[in-house]
């Protein structure tokens, strides 16, 4: 996307608050219109007054000078005021749209974005979009309307002032701001990379304190920062030089042009074509159009940043749906069956399928264990049987229907997914489990805690159902994180459980506990639960194990080690005794 | 409005220039100097400037002189032109020079310290946290260098020679301005502190806002799971509305601050100019200095002005030096004591047994204790396993062994000395102790570098080959086969391409290179599938052939094969003995073998 059709998306997201955006560049323009009126009037009422006229005359003046006194001030206050009020609508505009976005892409069309990464990138990203307008685009447009003012009191006085004033303007404010755009965009991306391995050499300071006491290796690791420190330093010379130049430049661009006036009108003043009393304020108004030029090169720079940030939002808003719902779904079966038939699916970009040839079947009632290494395809599975991730060949169905046919929201009513990293919210227990059923009453709340084993340690909690679970879940343990996730589904009463590796964050003596637990919760539906270490003996009726995205064994459960006899390789080779 | 929340502290507002800043760096005493120095030449520049300007327009106006009489002061001005450009170049240069010399010296005096309180003293968000104060903060310090400072010079020194100036050519415009200008800072003080109330809440709110998209964004698959995504949309829109609400209300307050400020200086021109005016019309002023006056009136105003504006961008890099500097003057948290001047005692080679006598210990800045009197004794050539729920001591015991951190009560012994007496950890000569010591931590870090250099890094004099051999014992072969440029590749930031079983290897290979006799190992399989988790329980047993093993683990299979497994739980030893004569007995060791959630429940195991 080239710049230009960036800013014209911009545009048009902002359009619905073009009203708002004019009034905040029209406050702007009134602001320094005002400021460089007072000037003109001022030079003018003391020019005038040195001619010693009937104090009368001088009343026109000096009710003007007060006037635009107070009005900059009170003009510059609204200005501030409107603009912020804009760009914070402008930002709940981006946020809301960029959550629907984000919501009909997770998680299939969100590839290739390592999650944290996309989070924290994303919101940077709608964070800087807010104040494209205020810092990138309002300044050029309010400076263009105030050296419009300017030039309508200097033109008339004496269109050779006006003329070199607007070239000092117009042609020395480009220049600055092509000057800062060009200079910023070099440097960004080595500066990044030093700031980068100056961030590393210092984590591996902090975070590596251990070791490095124990190796007596702090002093050459401490150098490593310094080394570091001084790459970005050099760096950031050259920058401040840079900088030094544009803040220079802008000094000598105002100077330079404000005696160039002078120059051009004292020999009107002698020829008589400039009446001399009007002499100060071509002089006073050159000088005070300058604070119009002042923020340019800033904005110049911002500019460049908000475009990329535009782009990756951009990028985001226009990504394909990784799953449509068909135009006309089939209505929700019962779920009595869930399987796959010689599924294959593939990722985006990926040399190697992530499944071949799938055959799975869970009925109700029945629970089933999927078996299989880290990076075996267990979670994809999950993932294609709740329609989140589209299948390349064979098929997905729910008693006998094709999830396709369905409508998603449908299939993940009757086929219930507890993934293997539940979210929960920044807010109560009551309400992250009523997420999953706004009737839900506290006694049906109280009732579900209690199939997950939790009853007593929401009794023990000082606030109950309202204790906040902090930002992200922190305030609960791995397994209560499972067991929560579960009785966020089991509110939903589906017919069918996904479970995804529920007992991965957890110590091995906890996950043999809270596997048995969770199963014994969801009695009674059909269960498939997805681990990479054999359940114990009769916990489950059929075990298959995955491995490299193929069913390479199936077992009953009441030996679930045979099928983990089925996975290639390493496993088998490694010895199991000291 | 900046887009990043700035930090919401009760941090008293300190004074404009941190006095610890300066005695820190002798870079920013020279800076200040300099500032002082080029507010000065700034300053006479302003009033060079107008009274030149008045000069040819009084000049061309009143008394009638054309271009060529007025050339002398037009090249004057164009030479104040040229000096002001120079400043304005300067004070960057200069600026960032010594922001760059203040923020070197206070990270690597920040660094030092974290070290030396040893890794035990802080958690990892905590050292997550100073290490975004150290790279980024610091670098926020910059505009307080190049922008904050040199406003601060000009806004003392122009009003004051300005006025002093001004002085013997119009007392009453001194007047007005020593009436406006104290009354700037004063009513936005005023104003300030009323709106800082308002904007501190503010900035919350906006931070709670911010987190609850976070929050959305985070958890969308899990709301799909539960069908609840669609309802979203609405709800981030409605909760941004509703706080823009809010937020519009307090920055109405927010902004008065800003918006007395400009009415003061505009009200203070416009008077100024007026006045002259009536002067003029009664013919006690003339119109020269009548017109210097009036453009030196808006340059007085504008340095305060601008203050303000440059204190909240510089807010950033000064509160994060004032937090680096307070970490820097506080006490030393539980830092083991650093060995003597007089010649430490190292450990007998092959001593005897190490002794845990009543040992507690709290982490700094938590109330309740990890370690509650433990008693233990670590027999030369045993191999220990220590077995417990998370939180129960278990790795705080490996710490303290590892003089990480000293006990709070009770001691840790070795026998040392030319007699081998039982001597505290606390009284050794650290390094040396250490020195016998493998330990292969939850996460090994991996430093920046090839993966050569990590192995290395126990003992940089070693050979590739004996690299590579501490390698295959360690399990390596079949990961340094499959990289790109095998020993040779980069491993990324903290070994970022390696999985954690990997990384423990990578330890493991460390540790092979020291010749230790005492091995503490973390967890070495937790988190690891069936086939991982054999190659490390084969390097371990390998590593642990005639040596002292210490073994933290949640594994029963590893624990079985220990000579011994102590149960920790609470801070203390629960049970010990031999894990066969465990097995047998009723008792925690039992419960857990049998994971039995009811009575793991009872070791605060299962929650």
């Amino acid at each position: 996307m080239s710049d230009l059709a960036v800013l014209r998306r911009l545009a048009g997201l902002a359009a619905p608050l073009r009203g708002r955006f004019a009034l905040a560049t029209l406050l702007g323009v009134g602001t320094l219109a005002a400021s460089i009126g007072l000037m003109a009037s001022s030079g003018l009422l003391i020019s005038w007054a040195s001619l010693q006229p009937p104090l009368l005359d001088l009343m026109v003046a000096i009710t003007a000078v007060r006037a635009l006194g107070i009005s900059r001030a009170v003009l510059r206050y609204l200005e501030r005021l409107a603009s912020h009020d804009a760009a914070l609508r402008l930002l709940g505009r981006v946020r809301a749209r960029v959550v629907a976005r984000v919501e009909a892409l997770a998680p299939a069309g969100l590839e290739g974005w390592r999650r944290g990464d996309l989070v924290s990138r994303l919101v940077d990203d709608v964070e800087s979009l807010q104040t494209v307008y205020v810092r990138a685009l309002a300044p050029p447009l309010v400076a263009l309307g105030a050296i419009a003012v300017a030039l309508a009191i200097v033109v008339p006085l004496d269109p050779r002032a006006g003329a070199v004033l607007a070239a000092g303007l117009l042609g020395g404010g480009a220049a600055v701001s092509l000057l800062a755009l060009r200079l910023g965009r070099a440097a960004g991306r080595r500066l990044a990379q030093a700031r980068g391995s100056l961030a590393t050499a210092v984590d591996d300071v902090l975070g590596g304190a251990g070791e490095l006491l124990l190796y007596d290796r702090v002093e050459d690791h401490l150098a490593r920062v310094d080394a570091a420190d001084a790459v970005l330093a050099d760096l950031q010379r050259r920058e401040a030089w840079r900088a030094g130049l544009i803040a220079g430049a802008s000094a000598a661009l105002t100077g330079v042009t404000v005696v160039a006036v002078a120059a051009v009108a004292v020999p009107a003043v002698t020829a008589g074509t400039l009446p001399g009393v009007f002499l100060a304020v071509v002089v006073l108004t050159a000088l005070a159009a300058f604070e119009a030029i002042t923020p340019l090169p800033q904005a110049a720079q911002q500019l460049s940043d908000a475009l990329g940030a535009a782009r990756r939002v951009f990028a985001v808003l226009d990504a394909p749906d990784p799953v449509a719902d068909p135009a006309e779904p089939r209505p929700r079966p019962e779920g009595r069956v869930l399987a796959l038939e010689g599924a294959t699916l593939r990722y985006d970009g990926a040399d190697a399928p992530a499944l071949v040839d799938v055959d799975l079947t869970v009925r109700r009632g029945e629970r089933v264990a999927l078996l299989g290494p880290s990076g075996a395809g267990k979670t994809t599975v999950a993932e294609a049987l709740t329609r989140l991730r589209p299948l390349a060949s064979g098929r997905a169905t729910l008693d006998g229907v094709d999830l396709s046919a369905l409508a998603g929201d449908d299939v993940r009513e009757v086929v219930g997914l507890v993934e293997q990293q539940p979210h929960l919210f920044a807010t109560t227990l009551r309400e992250n489990l009523r997420l999953a059923d706004r009737e839900a009453t506290d006694a049906d709340l109280h009732a579900v805690l209690a199939r997950v084993r939790l009853d007593r340690w929401v009794a023990g909690l000082p606030d109950g159902l309202d204790t906040e679970v902090g930002p992200g879940g922190e305030q609960v343990s791995g397994g209560q994180r499972q067991r929560l996730a579960l009785a966020r589904q089991l509110l939903r009463d589906p017919p069918l459980l996904l479970l995804d590796e529920p007992t991965a964050d957890v110590d091995r003596v906890t996950a043999a506990a809270l596997r048995r637990e969770l199963l014994d919760a969801a009695a009674g539906r059909g269960v498939l639960l997805i681990t990479h270490e054999a359940p114990g003996p009769g916990e489950v009726d059929r075990v298959v194990t995955l491995d490299g995205g193929r069913v390479v064994a199936e077992a009953d459960g009441a030996q679930p080690s045979a099928a983990a006899r089925g996975l290639a390789g390493e496993e088998r080779a490694a010895p199991a005794t000291q | 409005m900046t887009a990043t929340p700035v930090p919401v502290t009760g941090r008293r507002r300190g004074p404009p220039v941190d006095p610890r800043l300066l005695r820190l760096a002798r870079s920013a005493r020279a800076f200040l100097a300099l500032t002082v120095a080029l507010g000065l030449v700034t300053a006479v520049t302003v009033i060079a400037q107008a009274e030149l300007l008045a000069t040819v327009v009084a000049g061309a106006f009143a008394d009638g002189r054309d271009l060529a009489a007025l050339t002398t002061p037009l090249l004057a001005l164009l030479a104040v032109v040229a000096v002001r450009a120079l400043i304005a170049w300067g004070t960057e240069v200069a600026a960032h020079r010594s922001a760059a010399g203040v923020r070197g010296e206070l990270r690597r005096r920040l660094l030092r310290k974290v070290v030396a309180d040893g890794p035990v003293a802080r958690s990892g968000d905590q050292r997550g946290a100073l290490a975004v104060s150290a790279t980024r903060g610091l670098e926020a310090l910059d505009t307080y260098f190049s922008r904050y400072l040199p406003q601060l010079a000009l806004a003392v020194l122009v009003p004051i020679l300005a006025i002093a100036w001004i002085w013997p050519r119009d007392l009453l415009t001194v007047g007005l301005l020593a009436v406006t200008l104290p009354v700037i800072p004063l009513f936005m003080a005023l104003i300030g502190k009323m709106a800082n109330r308002h904007v501190n809440r503010q900035w919350h709110a906006l931070r709670q806002l911010g987190g609850h998209f976070v929050d959305v964004l985070s958890g969308l698959t899990t709301l799909k799971a539960v069908g609840a995504a669609r309802r979203q949309r609405e709800r981030v829109e409605h909760i941004t509305d509703r706080f823009r609400a809010s937020t519009m209300r307090t920055l109405r307050v927010a902004f008065l601050s800003a918006g007395w400020l400009e009415l003061m200086a505009m009200i203070g021109t416009a008077m100024v100019a007026v006045g002259i005016g009536l002067r003029l019309v009664e013919g006690t002023l003339d119109l020269q200095t009548g017109l210097a006056i009036l453009i030196l009136v808006p340059e007085v105003y504008l340095p305060v002005r601008n203050l303000g504006q440059q204190f909240h961008a510089a807010r950033e890099g000064m509160e994060s030096a004032a937090e680096l500097l307070d970490v820097l003057e506080a006490d030393d948290q539980g830092a083991a004591a650093e060995p003597f001047a007089a010649p430490a005692p190292t450990r007998v080679a092959g001593g005897d047994a190490i002794r845990c006598q009543a040992v507690a210990f709290a982490y700094p800045g938590r109330a309740e204790g990890a370690l509650h009197g433990l008693d233990l004794t670590i027999a030369p050539g045993e191999r220990l396993a220590l077995i417990g729920p998370t939180g129960a001591g278990k790795s705080t015991l490996l710490a303290l062994l590892l003089g990480f951190a000293a006990p709070d009560e009770g001691a840790i012994t070795v026998p040392a000395g030319p007699r081998g007496a039982p001597t505290p950890l606390t009284d050794l000569d650290l390094s040396a102790w250490r020195a016998g010591i493998a330990w292969v931590p939850q996460r090994p870090h991996l430093m920046a570098g090839s993966l050569a250099d990590n192995v290395r890094l126990a003992r940089p004099d070693a050979t590739q080959d004996e690299v590579a051999a501490a390698g295959s014992r360690a399990g390596l072969d079949g990961l340094v086969a499959e990289l790109p440029q095998g020993w040779a590749t980069d491993v990324g930031e903290d070994g970022g391409r390696l999985s954690v079983g990997q990384r423990r290897r990578v330890a493991l290979a460390r540790a092979w290179l020291r010749e230790a006799t005492l091995v503490l190992l973390d967890e070495p399989t937790a988190g690891l599938d069936p086939a991982s988790e054999a190659h490390v329980v084969a390097a371990v047993g390998a590593l642990a052939r005639d040596r002292t093993v210490v073994t933290v683990t949640h594994r029963l299979a590893l624990a079985e094969r220990a000579d011994r497994v102590a149960v920790v739980a609470d801070g203390r030893v629960a049970q010990s003995g031999p894990p066969e004569a465990l097995a047998r007995r009723e008792g925690p060791y039992r419960a857990i073998a049998q994971a039995d959630p009811e009575a793991l429940r009872g070791l605060g195991w299962v929650t």
